[in-house]
């Protein structure tokens, strides 16, 4: 198996001055480009005994009593290039509570905290690559940017794939949200079906009926190709 | 009109944000109960063959400020130059958040497939629009046929991947994310 090449196009830039933080911290120099070896090729393999049994369900993996919010679902696949599903990734997510705070020191924004909320969770896909947490809809949030600018309703998602090469960490959006397309960050990605992939479609096919909506949020990896080619014997 | 190649689009990254450790280290940022313990704390189990090393370093911003808020993970080989099994070889780290600090005792890794001994990294903040990929290389070792360094035509540059010995096995690696003394950044 060999990493196919990121392309780039599908990425934010690193210097994106609407996003402020974006100038002191973007490399200036051209990243080096070479074909994946074994650090790369390779990665963790995570297990399923480090999964508790509430670490998918934010509502309850706290203090054991329900936060406050809209309670939904977020379900969806992790995926490669090629489609296929990719199995035992782990998947860890972070958020802000309903009202747009975080369970943070530097966070010093007006919301309150949610005294039975953390913000965080995690799963392992499945065979299929499936996954699910079952969370609050957390709040939009303002944050020191510009003058006015606010965050639009996002889930921070960092995600393991089968190497380490295919790391990746992102936001997923919520479908509507009208601050989706104000925001800075978001911004920060040039290419405008490359945002819209982020922003997660409300699904009432897994919405249950008088308990919680439901947000179906795919993730692509890079993919991984395997060619008789490539596994050529010597000399052919 | 041609058949569609039909792949599908990586997912575009976004930034970690101030706030990675919530999900990333919870119990560094005091949200205990939810797991255990953090993820990748230890690289390796205590019995790990190998010498044990201690590596220290700081990010540092294109004005010379070291980052408090960025996640650092490492993936390398254990002391034969073989990676994994399991989770082993991983670890994950945040910078101190006074000093900006980031500090992984582990094994030194063994030379893998034709590279000289090398520690892949991983490196994500608040202002990092998609993670930056890097390695670690050891001062000292025989850097002569590793493909990669030798691919590097500024040998300045080249040294931004070395990580100083500083003696008694720890060892001193500094990123600098912009400007005078850039560190190389890998596209792999
Ligand atoms: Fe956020």
């Amino acid at each position: 198996m060999t990493l196919m090449p990121r392309n780039r196009a599908n990425h934010p830039v690193a210097y994106a001055p609407g996003y402020k933080s974006s100038v002191p911290r973007s490399p200036r120099l051209a990243l080096i480009a070479g074909s994946p070896t074994a650090t790369e090729q390779t990665g963790p393999v995570f297990g399923h005994e480090l999964i508790g049994k509430l670490d998918n369900n934010l509502i309850l993996n706290f203090t054991g009593e329900p936060a406050i919010g809209e309670r939904i679902i977020v379900h969806g696949r992790v995926m490669d290039e090629t489609g296929r599903g990719v199995p035992n990734a782990l998947v860890e997510v972070w958020q802000a509570n309903a009202g747009g705070r975080y369970r943070h020191k530097k966070d010093g924004y007006l919301a309150p905290l949610d005294p039975n909320f953390g913000g965080c969770g995690r799963t392992l896909s499945a065979q299929d690559g499936s996954y699910e947490f079952m969370t609050i809809r957390p709040g939009a949030y303002p944050w020191p940017n510009g003058v006015n600018d606010w965050r639009p309703m996002h889930i921070h998602f960092s995600v393991f794939g089968a190497s380490f090469g295919q790391r990746l960490i992102t936001q997923m959006y919520f479908e509507g949200d009208p601050l989706i397309y104000r925001c800075p960050i978001v911004a920060t990605i040039p290419d405008k079906a490359a945002v819209d992939r982020l922003v997660a479609p409300l699904d009432m096919n897994r919405a249950l009926p008088l308990d919680c909506l439901a947000y179906k949020f795919d993730i692509v990896l890079r993919g991984n190709r395997q060619t008789m080619f490539e596994n050529r014997m010597e000399g052919l | 009109m041609v058949q569609p190649l039909g792949y599908l689009p990586e997912s575009a990254s976004q930034t970690a944000g101030p706030y990675v450790h919530i999900g990333c280290t919870p119990n560094f940022v005091g949200i205990h109960g939810i797991y255990d313990q953090d993820l990748g704390l230890e690289p390796f189990p205590k019995d790990a063959k190998g010498q044990r090393i201690t590596i220290t370093g700081v990010v540092r911003d294109g004005v010379g400020k070291s980052l408090n808020d960025v996640l650092v993970e490492f993936w390398q080989a254990d002391a034969d130059g073989k990676y994994g099994p399991g989770a082993q070889g991983f670890a994950r780290r945040a910078s101190n958040f006074d000093t900006g600090e980031w500090e992984l005792t582990t094994i030194k890794p063994g030379a893998v497939a034709g590279m000289a001994p090398h520690i892949g990294l991983w490196v994500v903040a608040r202002g990092i629009n998609i993670g930056l990929q890097t390695r670690l290389y050891f001062e000292g070792d025989d850097h002569s046929k590793d493909p990669l360094l030798n691919r590097l035509e500024h040998q300045n540059r080249r040294n931004t991947l070395i990580a100083k010995d500083t003696g008694n096995g720890t060892w001193r690696f500094d990123i600098q994310l912009q400007g005078e003394g850039e560190t190389v950044f890998l596209d792999m």
